[in-house]
């Protein structure tokens, strides 16, 4: 504990709690009276009575029938009075049972009681060191705070304030939902008090994120005969309080994320939007600009048309720019001038843990805090500004050093701040010109590999996914990336347990893969090992599998390379190819998988491996038969491989196919209705007649 | 008058233009509250005259097309608004459809100095701004722009925004802010659109239409800004001070009006003293009381006896005094025909409560009338007589005698305050079907209404529950022409007090005697007999005030109205009729107390009045010298 190292615990401290064990009950609520009036605004105070073990007695005297409801409630209020002081009262607080205390006491029919009990309530739920859970474990809790909404102003504001702390997960959503939290606190949307409003307010927004259950249900809530919609918009009128307008307008981004509101919807469109952007303006403090950028992040981040209207509205992308010049060099001097510069590049080199200690560290820590808060929320929103559209990457690109500052942000000590900056690098790394320019010029891939090397899966999963864009065949980063040794790092991935990693790692191989030269090539096949290979195309998750035969597909391309690979693992491939034709699979995965024997087909010596092989060419003739246009069409692209006729052997492969009734199948197709299938049935069938 | 102006107004000639004529007066005046038209006129369209010769306008001078070869830059056209934006507006907005974008959508939408050079776009040239089309550059009196928006082209709607506060600029696309374009504005600009290529043709919408950009939204904020800086306005080590200026202020005002109890019971609470002797106080208010009560007639020996030439020292004062005791005669209210009535009133002490206790601040300054300005000017007490229109009659039928307020206060006012309902009791018995007819033929004919008078008098519209429910049922509808929301807000602030001292002497004689019946002098021949009386001497009074001082128009005018009640078998319903309203007593009733405390060295208008009245034209002087807030700091914002 916190004083427990202090030299005095005063005896007037001690006294206090003396007078709590005055057999005289009116004695005693007297030294209630007295010490609340004692402890208000004196942490030093509070901390001496915890210390001297006021709480039980006053836990005692709070739940003890005997007492008189006056004197529970001067209790309840001196609880209350020991929460607002350090956590670590909280933390004393908790620890001696206050919580199922206090809920008991709202079970009594005394309101100023009640309302004390929850004031205390508040203060210790809203407190980060409080678990939530404790609100959730007695099943009786929620509906009992339902019913006490009713009773009072202030029961309406600490209960409303408990709720949006406390409703952390869906299943707090949930709960919450199933007691009729929503019916009930949307009355207190029009309350006259404005705190109960902006407290309901909170509660909206906590409940409907990522919640389509909630969120359904709130475009179809009255308040006063007014959707609650139209009470939001009228919440974001410019002339409210910043709150408001910044907490009505993630309730709308929420119901319209989980599919409440349209996106194009007059209410997203011409105010949600517009109200969010500007929350990131310089105007706004330092957290309601992080906020107002994260939530328009998640609004925008599914639609190109709200991405191109937040794009040119109130200059934003160079709003954004602002974001970086956090703390700006005067604030950092001043705070810096109280210490030697060479006591803090000292520690902040050589320890930076002890800095801790230092009475300037408080002040540089919260600097520090919202520097790396405005810099990750303003990679994210231009992340979901660049997504989609590619005259927005090319003008987030022209930013002022905005290939520098994401360079930056990617070796940021803040993990948040570092996915962030993928993350972005990642929406800009959809852009073809983004790729062959900026990022060539930037070596964006230096940095992204170090990333790499060391991180949590979440940084992960989008660093590989930016990688297999950087691994594009048009890209100029290509070649450095396959010479840093990218291949060992990306086969890891593949084995990895997360199958979004497993999906970029092998992406990022079809790619590299694709038009690569026979070293290349051969590389990936011998470090990711072909076991390891055929074990991706039994994956569970069809993404790696179409992936991992979009990279078979990409080796067994030019001749050559047919050939050699056919050579040394044509076995296995035959295998794995009838496998997945036999098995049950998506479309796709045939189509691609029947690609592939074209290209085998294609090979020289590749050929005989399927010629020789019955089964498949009746598999190739069923395939040839499917309903699915797309499918016919990559049979009869094999079969018109394997005809081909300037190659050597040609006659015999024809003769054999003939005998097997292919020409009929080709004659029948060459009379489909597809152009393509049509055409490529005839082509084939001409093979025949040279 | 209601049916004439229905019936053969000229407005009508084209109910469409008419209709948006006044839709675009209705908006002007709801946005740019602050401006004086008649100073600093709106730009409603684009200037004929002012624009160079490849550009043609039509559809009431709001579409722009360009009629010249379009081969380069040097076939380059704008045109300006009939006027430049004036300062009040505090925030300032228009907005430009494109209805082609021509051959090559040189489009540029701003703002220009008058005198800048029209052969070019704007932008280009100095004291010239714009927001060009084809790439969506913005122009800072320079030929070269900066990247600034996006494009804009055929169905695309730009608005224009020049915000007076802190003179800068931003543009909207169909509805969407693009940021600030322009910083520095100098004043004095006007709308300006340019044309570069044939085909080109753009729509101007200056409040004809509602704007697709919120631009209320955006003024709520600044008015929120401003207010918050007033609020805020730091009196720092004053406070002491401030403290016992406000409370002087508070209890000379109640002193000033003679409202003796509460100001004693405010000195009490405040440990402030009152300069006035009490008693002193107390005869003002009767004096007042007599007057607001149509008792003229003893009012005037009532100040006579205790004010001695007081009334010789203001011959002009004196008569209007007796000018106004002519007219309660006419009505019935003046004592010397009220003695000939068989019912007497009981007591000589007893005042019926007037019938709008409130004073009212009559605004002198006639352009503020005309601008719909509702501040209170409080330099002069009078309120013109013939200002306010017959149709302010009407209000008086319902239960809220003081018509000018609209709020239910004043409603709950007269409800317990019962002289007040049957004084204007006389009113309702003859006037509830014509004013049914009135409302109909209202609702038919809103526009003219409106037109009509809009320029005249600041409307207050009540709800229309029902028009046409049964006559006693019927709940009044009405627009009320009164001189402004300030005076509503001062009748409401004063009602509360006034009505507990009026309510102790209700005299319930008085209450028979008032809605006896509505004839001349009360239907009684020896009264009318008086009156005429009365009349011949008022007319000798006037003749030798005349020979005394010279002619003098206004007494002229006074005795004409006066005398033409006569001419009318039932003056209550007549042109002049309006002169037998209660509320008129006001203006007469304040005269002669200013003139009471004139006499007693004492200030002849409250300080509080003073202040607000000041406060008023310097709101007015900040739009003459060009501070745009002025707009959002307006007096009556301030008054609840």
């Amino acid at each position: 504990m916190t004083c427990c190292g202090q030299p005095e615990v005063t005896a007037t401290s001690r006294h206090y709690v003396d007078r709590l064990f005055d057999p005289d009950p009116q004695k005693v609520l007297q030294g209630v009276i007295d010490m609340k009036n004692a402890v208000i605004g004196n942490n030093k105070q509070k901390a001496n009575l915890i210390v001297l073990g006021a709480v039980p007695r006053l836990l005692y005297l709070l739940q003890q029938s005997s007492s008189s409801d006056m004197l529970r409630t001067e209790c309840a209020v001196v609880l209350g009075s020991l929460a607002m002081g350090t956590e670590n009262n909280i933390k004393s607080l908790v620890d001696c049972h206050i919580i199922p205390a206090l809920l008991q006491g709202l079970l009594s029919p005394n309101v100023s009681f009640i309302e004390a009990c929850l004031r205390c309530l508040r203060t210790v739920f809203i407190s980060p060191v409080t678990p939530v859970q404790l609100l959730y474990s007695d099943l009786t809790v929620i509906p009992h705070f339902i019913c006490l909404l009713s009773q009072s102003l202030h029961t309406q504001e600490y209960i409303t304030q408990i709720f949006s702390h406390c409703c952390k997960t869906p299943d707090h959503q949930t709960v919450l939902f199933n007691h009729g939290a929503i019916q009930n606190i949307a009355p207190l949307l029009n309350s006259s008090s404005p705190k109960v409003r902006m407290q309901a307010l909170k509660c909206f927004s906590v409940l409907a994120y990522e919640n389509t259950q909630v969120s359904m249900t709130l475009v179809n809530v009255l308040v006063d005969g007014e959707p609650l919609t139209q009470v939001f918009v009228r919440m974001m009128q410019r002339d409210k309080p910043i709150e408001m307008q910044l907490t009505a307008a993630k309730c709308l981004t929420y119901m319209c994320r989980a599919g409440a509101i349209r996106t194009d919807d007059s209410s997203i469109v011409l105010k949600t939007l517009p109200c969010l952007v500007r929350m990131c303006s310089k105007d706004r403090l330092l957290e309601e600009r992080v906020e107002g950028a994260e939530t328009l992040a998640f609004l925008v981040e599914p639609d190109v048309d709200l991405q191109r209207i937040a794009s040119v509205t109130d200059h934003l992308l160079a709003m954004l720019a602002d974001y970086f010049k956090y703390p700006s060099s005067v604030s950092t001097i001043a705070d810096i001038k109280r210490v030697s510069w060479a006591e803090i590049t000292e520690h902040l080199i050589y320890a930076p843990s002890r800095l801790n200690n230092k009475s300037f560290s408080v002040q540089l820590d919260h600097d520090l805090k919202h520097a790396h808060e405005l810099r990750q929320a303003a990679f994210r929103l231009y992340a979901s500004l660049g997504s989609n559209d590619e005259d927005i990457r090319k003008k987030i690109t022209e930013t002022e050093n905005m290939m520098d500052r994401i360079v930056s942000g990617l070796s940021e000590s803040s993990i948040k701040v570092r996915l962030a900056a993928v993350r972005c690098l990642h929406s800009l790394s959809r852009s073809v010109q983004q790729l062959r320019t900026s990022f060539h010029d930037h070596a964006v891939w230096k940095p992204l590999m170090k990333l790499l090397q060391n991180a949590p899966d979440e940084v992960l999963i989008m660093a590989s996914s930016t990688l297999c864009n950087l691994l594009l065949e048009f890209s100029p980063s290509k070649e450095p990336i396959l010479e840093s040794g990218v291949i060992e790092l990306l086969c890891s991935l593949t084995q990895s347990d997360s199958p979004a990693l497993r999906v970029n790692g092998i992406w990022a191989l079809m790619n590299m893969a694709f038009q690569a030269d026979q070293k290349v090539k051969m590389e990936i096949v011998r470090s990711l090992g072909t076991d390891h290979l055929f074990r991706l195309l039994s994956d569970p998750d069809p993404n790696v599998l179409m992936k991992t035969l979009g990279l078979l597909r990409n080796l067994l391309s030019t001749r050559p390379h047919i050939d050699q690979l056919m050579g040394s693992h044509g076995k296995q491939i035959m295998q794995a190819v009838t496998l997945i034709l036999e098995g049950e699979h998506s479309i796709e995965v045939k189509d691609q998988t029947l690609c592939i024997l074209a290209n085998i087909a294609d090979g020289n010596t590749a050929k005989e491996l399927i010629m020789t092989n019955d089964d498949m060419l009746q598999k190739i003739k069923y395939y040839m038969g499917h309903s699915h246009v797309k499918l016919q069409l990559a049979a009869t692209f094999c079969i018109s491989n394997l005809i081909w006729n300037e190659e050597d052997g040609s006659q015999e492969r024809q003769d054999k196919l003939r005998e097997m009734g292919f020409v009929d199948i080709l004659h029948k197709l060459s009379q489909a209705t597809d152009p393509n299938l049509c055409d490529r049935a005839k082509t084939a069938m001409q093979q025949y007649l040279a | 008058m209601a049916f004439a102006l229905g019936a053969g107004s000229p407005l009508l000639g084209d109910p469409a233009l008419n209709y948006q004529e006044h839709e675009l007066n209705e908006r002007l005046k709801r946005l740019y509250p602050a401006v004086n038209e008649e100073e600093t006129p709106l730009p409603r369209s684009w200037s004929p005259k002012d624009k160079y010769s490849y550009i043609g306008l039509s559809q009431n001078n709001l579409r722009v097309h360009y009629k010249g070869h379009g081969k380069n830059h040097k076939d380059a056209a704008s045109v300006r608004a009939t006027h430049p934006i004036p300062a009040a507006c505090g925030i300032y907005y228009f907005e430009v459809k494109i209805v082609s974008k021509g051959r090559d959508g040189y489009m540029g939408i701003g703002l220009s100095a008058q005198g800048v050079n029209m052969n070019r776009l704007p932008g280009w040239d100095k004291h010239s701004y714009g927001y060009h089309g084809d790439d969506g550059h913005s122009f800072c009196s320079s030929g070269t722009g900066q990247p600034y928006g996006p494009t804009f082209t055929t169905g695309d709607v730009i608005g224009c925004c020049v915000n007076l506060i802190n003179n800068t600029c931003f543009y909207t696309k169909n509805g969407h802010s693009l940021g600030v374009a322009f910083t520095d504005l100098p004043p004095n600009l006007y709308p300006t659109v340019g044309l570069q290529t044939p085909g080109e043709i753009v729509d101007a919408n200056f409040g004809q239409q509602p704007f697709v950009f919120d631009i209320e939204d955006y003024m709520s904020e600044w008015r929120a800004k401003i207010h918050s800086m007033i609020a805020r306005f730091p009196i720092g080590e004053r406070l002491g001070e401030w403290q016992a200026v406000l409370q002087n202020m508070v209890s000379s005002y109640l002193v000033h009006h003679g409202y003796c109890a509460t100001a004693t019971a405010f000195a009490r609470a405040t440990e402030t003293i009152i300069q006035e002797d009490p008693n002193s106080i107390k005869n003002r208010q009767r004096i007042q009381k007599l007057v607001l009560a149509g008792r003229v007639g003893e009012a005037i020996d009532a100040t006579q006896q205790l004010y001695p030439g007081l009334l010789e020292h203001n011959p002009n004062l004196l008569f209007m005094l007796k000018c106004r005791q002519f007219v309660e005669m006419v009505n019935g209210t003046d004592s010397e025909v009220r003695c000939f009535s068989v019912r007497s009133p009981k007591s000589q002490d007893s005042y019926p409560g007037s019938p709008s206790p409130s004073p009212r601040h009559g605004a002198n300054n006639p352009h503020l009338h005309s601008t719909g300005a509702d501040s209170p000017t409080c330099s002069n007490g009078v309120t013109p007589p013939n200002k306010t229109k017959t149709h302010s009659k009407y209000p008086s039928i319902s239960s809220a005698s003081s018509s000018s307020s609209s709020s239910p206060s004043s409603v709950n006012y007269s409800e317990s305050n019962s002289t007040d309902s049957t004084k204007s009791q006389p009113h309702s018995g003859t006037s509830n079907q014509e004013t049914r007819c009135v409302t109909i033929c209202r609702l038919t004919r809103p526009s003219t209404w409106c037109v009509s008078t809009a320029c005249h008098f600041t409307t207050v519209k009540l709800s229309v529950p029902c028009v046409f429910c049964s006559d006693s049922e019927m709940e009044i509808e009405a627009e009320h022409y009164s001189n402004g929301v300030a005076e509503n807000s001062s009748s409401r602030i004063m009602n509360g007090t006034y009505k507990h001292q009026e309510i102790l002497q209700v005299d319930d004689n008085s209450l028979v005697e008032s809605c006896a019946s509505k004839q001349f002098c009360g239907g009684n021949q020896a009264a009318t007999e008086r009156m005429i009386q009365f009349g011949r001497e008022l007319q000798a009074l006037n003749e030798q005030l005349c020979r005394q001082y010279g002619k003098n128009t206004m007494h002229k005018k006074m005795l004409q109205d006066a005398f033409s009640l006569l001419a009318y078998s039932d003056p209550w319903d007549c042109p002049m009729g309006q002169q037998l309203d209660p509320m008129q007593r006001e203006s007469i009733c304040s005269a002669l107390n200013s003139a009471i405390l004139e006499s007693q060295n004492l200030p002849k208008q409250p300080p509080l009045m003073l202040a607000l009245g000041q406060a008023t034209e310097c709101v007015q002087l900040m739009a003459r010298v060009r501070s745009g807030s002025c707009s959002f700091a307006r007096v009556d914002n301030f008054l609840h």
